[in-house]
């Protein structure tokens, strides 16, 4: 999991998951999801595992489920955060820490 | 006949496109990124393209897992940007050039190059922002255009050296195109960054600093790469360096180097900005 690479695997794995993060280039879609996730994880018929991934807010979970970080993205976006808030949770960083390493990079 | 007057590549991270919406361009964190783009529109004024041809990434706004091409060009008179999920303001139409069009894939699939073709395709952030970051507060856009998008959602993507190929095959087309039209090629993505995983934030600035260099004078040492040595050098979505190479590719052997710049970090990532030229060999 420190790189992961989205494959036919993983494509096939995720594909609910990643088709429900699809949706929600739709306004309307992200505020049904936040009027009722559970019935609308269940619309997209998501596995065990990529719905208590989604219920717990992880990134790394939601990954090894078949998610693929650009659709990621976009439920990460219903939540307030961005790819450097994601990118803090799955190195398990502060916020403020993952900023300063990706800062340092420039050194 | 057509010309290709040159090519500008650069970082497409959608925080910049935040940043232009809140006029953030000159605040210490966005001034060394937005100021390197002063060298583009200097040359920009001076080449006046008609027309540009946009090797760029789709990141889930036109294209799903359901039909995913390899290799796509739009066909459209018109391409809109859209919400991405993030709900953006999005960016105003961009013409676009369907005869160019048309001929690009005639040429192209007569050289072997089986492009999906689009007559309605929304273009995201990865292309929208670049012509944001050329022309600032255009309206309408100087230019019309022609997207070409390259997959690099889902392995496998296309190898390096193919993209390469891909970009000397339109240069090849455009150079052959019979009306009188300078043409742009931009390059969108990049450079070294990881969004997913453990290594995310991951950021290889003497890989990158080796790229830029190479991309001048000997990018074949670069198309020479296998997409796992560009995620290990540059990191998952470093691999972005694709569209930098099929946009180098077009523009033939010999260049001559326009501007540069090089600034760590916007967001997770490594963002660069690259002019040539064709150079007279």
């Amino acid at each position: 999991m420190d790189t992961p690479i989205f494959d036919g695997e993983q494509a096939l794995k995720g594909y609910a998951l990643n088709k429900m993060c699809y949706s929600f280039n739709d306004a309307q879609n992200r505020a049904a999801f936040l009027r009722d996730e559970e019935a609308y994880c269940n619309q997209f018929g998501l596995s065990e595992a990529q719905r208590a991934a989604v219920k717990r807010r992880n990134v790394l979970a939601m990954i090894e489920a078949g998610g693929n970080i650009y659709y990621l993205a976009k439920l990460a976006g219903i939540f307030g955060l961005n790819v450097q808030d994601i990118g803090a949770q799955q190195t398990g960083m502060s916020l403020e820490a993952f900023k300063a390493k990706l800062a340092a990079a420039g050194n | 006949m057509a010309r290709i007057v040159g090519m500008v590549t650069t970082s497409h991270v959608p925080m910049i496109g935040k940043a232009i919406g809140a006029g953030l361009q000159q605040e210490p964190y966005w001034k060394p990124f937005f100021d390197g783009f002063d060298g583009v529109h200097d040359w920009l004024d001076r080449v006046k393209p008609d027309v540009a041809v946009v090797f760029y990434n789709d990141h889930g706004l036109n294209f799903f897992l359901d039909k995913l091409p390899t290799f796509a060009i739009g066909a459209a008179e018109t391409y809109r940007n859209a919400d991405e999920g993030w709900g953006l303001p999005a960016f105003s139409p961009f013409r676009g050039d369907p005869e160019l069009s048309w001929h690009l894939i005639e040429s192209l699939v007569a050289d072997e190059f089986d492009m999906t073709t689009c007559q309605d395709m929304l273009v995201d952030h990865a292309f929208a922002i670049p012509m944001a970051l050329l022309w600032p507060n255009a309206s309408p856009w100087p230019v019309k255009t022609v997207p070409i998008s390259v997959n690099t959602i889902q392995h496998p993507l296309p190898r390096a050296a193919r993209c390469y190929a891909l970009g000397q095959s339109v240069g090849r087309a455009i150079e052959a195109y019979p009306a009188d039209l300078k043409v742009l090629i931009i390059g969108t993505g990049g450079l070294s960054h990881q969004l997913d995983g453990r290594r995310a934030g991951f950021i290889n600035k003497e890989f990158d600093l080796m790229c830029l260099e190479k991309l001048v004078s000997s990018p074949l040492e670069i198309a020479r790469y296998s997409i796992a040595t560009l995620i290990e050098e540059a990191g998952s979505q470093g691999v972005e360096i694709l569209m930098w190479l099929a946009a180098r590719a077009a523009l033939g052997e010999s260049v001559r180097k326009v501007h540069m710049n090089y600034h760590i970090p916007i967001s997770n990532t490594a963002s660069g900005v690259l002019v040539l030229e064709p150079s007279e060999s």
